[in-house]
């Protein structure tokens, strides 16, 4: 019991991923700022922002659900805190896995999202309604070519559903990202990525224009930060889930602890370049590009899977 | 200083509310804000709710169209807000104060915590007003 409470509070849960999650979000900020010729914030400042916010006051708007106002962060926190608990597990010890965790995580990796719409939604603002709204289109656009490329590489192992399995089925033959099935769905899955961190080119939900912040527009105090928390510690959890899914993980001995974290950083480094180049879509445009080519790509992923390729 | 003080000193989250000003000193803040000067280097970010925001930089001699919503935006800051009257014309009216349609210079209406004069404040300028007011904020 002491140990679950460890794992999921302490290691790998919540603190280990909430301190991971701050040095994320300022290496983000720092590359983006070195990319616009800029010095860029220094180290401690998500740590400094996180506090600030935790000072302030919090307001709940009159025209809103308020509990439902105050309390949705939570669910995106603690599905979050699951998740990189789960995937950190099975990394360390393979066997530790059970039948439909797989599946498990895909579930709790939309709950942010959800989150974030219920959130919008009882904020009681038409603004927030909006970037609430597009979050939702966004969700029903990414998840269909996202699960499909997440599927292939179960299809490639022959039905193999357990994530310690798929682990141990890359330790022993090639990772899935060294056959065309699993590079076309890897790549499918970098951009479903993008999606669901909400980063430009598809950040639509939360900055609308840059005037108002889509559905977190009420949220103050002790409330934005946790959801500011959730955003952060979802740029650690799913490129470790991508690595987990198409790189083999992270092997605990020796060097190849550090060709994981480098696997990780690589991840990270597409994202935010990607973020750094590109403008940001209108709703239609991303839901077409979701539903047309990407759904088309992923499915050429899956024939090819299937195919054994 | 207590933590919250000092993380608040560390990472300012700007409004900008421009009350019928001529928008000179909105592009000098705007210029402020851009790569050249970097403010990111000092955690000031600009927001676009006023709730998040920690500092209100108020330009504009402010007509009174503009000081009822200036009430309202006030009320709706999570304290501890601060308000930055930048330009000559938020700090005191400057040459409009005997006109009809201004309701007044902002310390009139709201607690105003830091006035950088000019017309407009250079980007630098705006840079210094902020640091005094860190360092007032640091003092308690």
């Amino acid at each position: 019991m002491a140990k679950t409470l460890f794992y999921f509070i302490v290691f790998p849960g919540f603190l280990f991923t909430a301190l991971i999650g701050l040095l994320v979000s300022w290496i983000d900020r720092k590359v983006t700022a070195r990319v616009q010729w800029r010095v860029g914030p220094p180290l401690l400042q998500p740590f400094y922002d996180f506090v600030k916010l935790l000072g302030k006051e919090t307001i709940a708007p009159q025209a809103g659900a308020k509990l439902t106002f105050l309390f949705s962060p939570i669910f995106g926190l603690a599905a979050v805190t699951i998740v990189s608990t789960m995937l950190w597990l099975v990394m360390i010890s393979p066997e530790k896995t059970f039948l439909g965790d797989l599946i498990v995580v895909i579930y709790l990796l939309t709950i942010p999202s959800i989150s974030i719409i219920i959130g919008g939604f009882a904020s009681g603002n038409p603004l927030a309604s909006l970037g609430a709204s597009r979050e939702m289109k966004m969700v029903l656009a990414y998840e269909l070519p996202f699960i499909l490329a997440i599927f292939t590489p179960v299809i490639k192992a022959q039905g193999i559903i357990r994530l310690g399995d798929l682990l141990q089925y890359q330790w022993a033959n090639s990772i899935f990202l060294n056959s065309w099935s699993g590079f076309i769905a890897f790549v499918v899955a970098i951009i479903c990525m993008q999606a669901k961190l909400a980063l430009v080119p598809f950040d639509i939900p939360e900055a609308e224009t840059e005037i108002v912040a889509g559905p977190y527009i009420e949220y103050s105090g002790a409330p934005l930060a946790l959801h500011k928390l959730t955003r952060w510690m979802m740029l650690f959890v799913v490129p470790i889930f991508l690595v987990v899914m198409f790189m083999g993980g992270i092997l605990f001995s020796g060097w190849h602890i550090l060709w994981g974290i480098l696997k990780y950083v690589l991840l990270l480094l597409i994202i935010i370049l990607i973020r750094n180049t590109n403008p940001r879509l209108r709703i239609d445009q991303a839901i077409k590009f979701f539903w047309g080519p990407m759904t088309i790509l992923a499915v050429i992923g899956v024939i090819l899977a299937f195919l054994g390729i | 200083m207590d933590l919250k003080t000092k993380a608040l000193t560390k990472s300012i989250w700007v409004f900008h509310f421009a009350a019928a000003s001529c928008n000179n000193c909105d592009i000098e803040i705007l210029d402020a804000l851009t790569p050249k000067f970097d403010l990111e280097r000092f955690g000031i970010l600009l927001v676009g709710s006023i709730r998040h925001a920690d500092v209100i930089l108020a330009t504009g001699a402010i007509s009174h169209k503009a000081a009822v919503r200036l009430k309202r935006l006030y009320e709706q800051a999570p304290q501890p807000c601060l308000v930055v009257a930048v330009g000559s014309c938020a700090c005191s009216m400057c040459i409009f104060r005997d006109s009809y349609n201004m309701a007044g210079p902002f310390d009139g209406l709201v607690p105003v915590h830091a006035y950088i004069p000019g017309c407009p404040p250079k980007p630098e300028a705006i840079i210094m007003g902020v640091v005094k007011l860190v360092k007032a904020l640091k003092k308690g």
